[in-house]
């Protein structure tokens, strides 16, 4: 070991300290954890392959199996007919933002037990900001693997109907991926049994997916079963896809742009709570 | 300064008491650790030390009692408090896949430090616990008494006035275990540091050490060791633990 005199004096830091935190403070811990996001989204790459393998097999073998099956008219945003692939690209989109979002969920649960968990929460910063820098650095992830999907989804002659719908998508997509990646923190800290994936795959992800606009409209379910048409028109996630799709086709879906703040405020408030220590459950579980 | 400072203890537990259901963790802990001393929360698997370490932290919040760090209380003044203190968790909690050197700045960030700073501070504390020549290499490819030394450094990077330690040498060979505890010990005589270190292995302890020993959730006994001792009749700490939670001490021979 090396001698003490060496580095800095310890001892003379600490009471120096002004009280309180600037901006600076605040940028500088939000960009870290966003960094070090990036760094681990780098680090597993398995990961990232697994979470456009998924939407891919979606796209290349289920839309192209289906392209026959489901007609499609013409609705909004949709000024044309189009094929089965392109309607259910923003879809997979969403689901992209879904997996994304409960997978890193599942992961704070791993650091809570791990301990990495605990090394973000005793960082001196309010703790909601760090669950919102964390959310933040989630979203901007599920939105890297969302651009690789659609840069394969183009050379399948998978596009929106102007180039410019790569760029307005992109605020529809940091909003759904909030929404999704909050469902996934409060999730995580408020319900015990779900802390392996196939109970997120059974009660969560699959619920979600399926009974919602993703893989057909809702007009096409309501002459199947008014009752599961108007469960999907409720279903956040149906919400989050309609963001996306009008996005894609430059256009604002205002009532799935309401539900989809509104319900981000819901879950985001929930997981704040939740992680709060003096109202949460982490003590309750006695770890 | 200096004695403006050391009139308020580095940390302060007041009356604290926590419970799972009914099951009670803590009842009524109450003791202080002053600024540069290396105190030594002693007790068996299960006392009530992680407990107390969750509410220390902030990971559990105070149900009864205060918990103060340099005078700022836990529960109203988080911030405060927290950017005061270094903490080294029982489980390892550096992140395997990245480098010593961004685990470092990761953990600067959270305290709001810049990446230059940062830079600048990683290499002292590295330099202090002799790892800075690892600093690039992988967490993943040190060994436990290096990554302890590590998240050691990692804890005093943003220049606390008050370290705990949980259990910081379970899991080490005797090399390593000497060696961690030597470096803290004389980082509390050259900096001035206070020092919490919990543990259950009573050959950790010398004669002048303060002792605060925890047994079910309750402080039997606290003081220097050496006092605790004479004023059970019995000569040296090992004894007195036995003598007063009727166990037999965990000695390290039985470790290795």
């Amino acid at each position: 070991m090396t001698t003490l005199e060496q580095g800095l004096d310890i001892s003379s830091r600490g009471e120096d300290l002004q009280p309180g935190f600037t901006w600076r403070h605040y940028g500088i811990c939000a960009s870290g954890i966003i960094w070090r996001e990036a760094l681990r989204f780098i680090h597993q790459r398995e990961r990232f392959v697994s979470a456009l393998v998924r939407p891919l097999v979606w796209l290349f073998i289920f839309a192209a199996g289906f392209r026959s099956v489901l007609g499609l008219s013409i609705i909004p945003p949709y000024k044309t007919y189009i094929h089965y692939q392109d309607y259910i690209t923003p879809g997979l989109m969403a689901m992209i933002q879904l997996f994304n979002g409960m997978q890193s969920s599942l992961s704070m649960i791993y650091d809570r037990e791990m301990g990495n968990m605990r090394t973000l929460l005793v960082s001196p910063l309010p703790r909601w900001f760090l669950l919102t820098s964390k959310l933040m650095a989630g979203t901007l992830v599920s939105i890297m693997q969302v651009y690789a999907y659609l840069l394969i989804a183009y050379f399948w002659n998978v596009v929106p109907d102007s180039m410019w719908g790569y760029v307005t998508v992109l605020p529809a997509l940091l909003i759904s991926g909030f929404m999704l990646g909050a469902l996934g923190m409060f999730i995580s800290s408020a319900i015990k049994q779900l802390e392996n994936f196939a109970g997120v795959m059974n009660f969560v992800i699959f619920p979600m997916f399926f009974a919602s606009s993703a893989l057909y409209p809702l007009w096409k379910v309501r002459m199947g079963s008014p009752w599961l048409a108007d469960y999907c028109a409720l279903n956040p996630f149906t919400h989050a896809v309609e963001l996306i799709r009008f996005a894609l086709y430059q256009q604002i879906n205002w009532v799935s742009l309401a539900v989809v703040v509104g319900c981000t405020a819901l879950f985001l408030t929930g997981a704040i709570i939740a992680y709060d220590p003096s109202r949460g459950m982490l003590s309750r579980k006695g770890g | 300064m200096q004695t403006a400072m050391s009139d308020v203890p580095a940390l302060d537990v007041g009356h604290v008491s926590h419970a799972y259901g009914t099951r009670k963790a803590l009842d009524d802990v109450s003791f202080a650790v002053p600024a540069a001393r290396f105190c030594v929360l002693l007790g068996p698997n299960g006392a009530g030390k992680s407990t107390l370490f969750s509410l220390i932290t902030r990971l559990f919040a105070m149900r009864h009692g205060a918990i103060r760090i340099f005078g700022h209380d836990v529960a109203t003044a988080p911030g405060e408090a927290l950017r005061r203190l270094g903490v080294v968790f029982q489980a390892r909690t550096l992140d395997l896949d990245l480098s010593v050197q961004q685990n470092l700045a990761y953990h600067a960030a959270l305290h709001g430090i810049g990446a230059q700073r940062s830079r600048a501070l990683s290499h002292a504390v590295l330099a202090r616990v002799g790892m800075a020549d690892r600093a690039d290499d992988k967490a993943r490819d040190l060994s436990g008494g290096q990554m302890r030394r590590v998240e050691i450094a990692r804890a005093l990077l943003h220049g606390p006035r008050l370290l705990l330690l949980d259990e910081p040498t379970v899991g080490l060979d005797m090399q390593a275990r000497t060696d961690i505890l030597a470096y803290v010990r004389r980082l509390v005589a050259e900096t001035g540091i206070g020092v919490l270190w919990t543990t259950h292995l009573l050959d950790e302890i010398h004669p002048d050490d303060a002792v605060i020993i925890m047994h079910k959730g309750v402080i039997l006994r606290q003081g220097r060791a050496a006092a605790i001792a004479a004023a059970l009749d019995v000569p040296d700490i090992k004894a007195a633990f036995a003598k007063l939670t009727g166990s037999r001490p965990v000695d390290v021979s039985e470790l290795v």
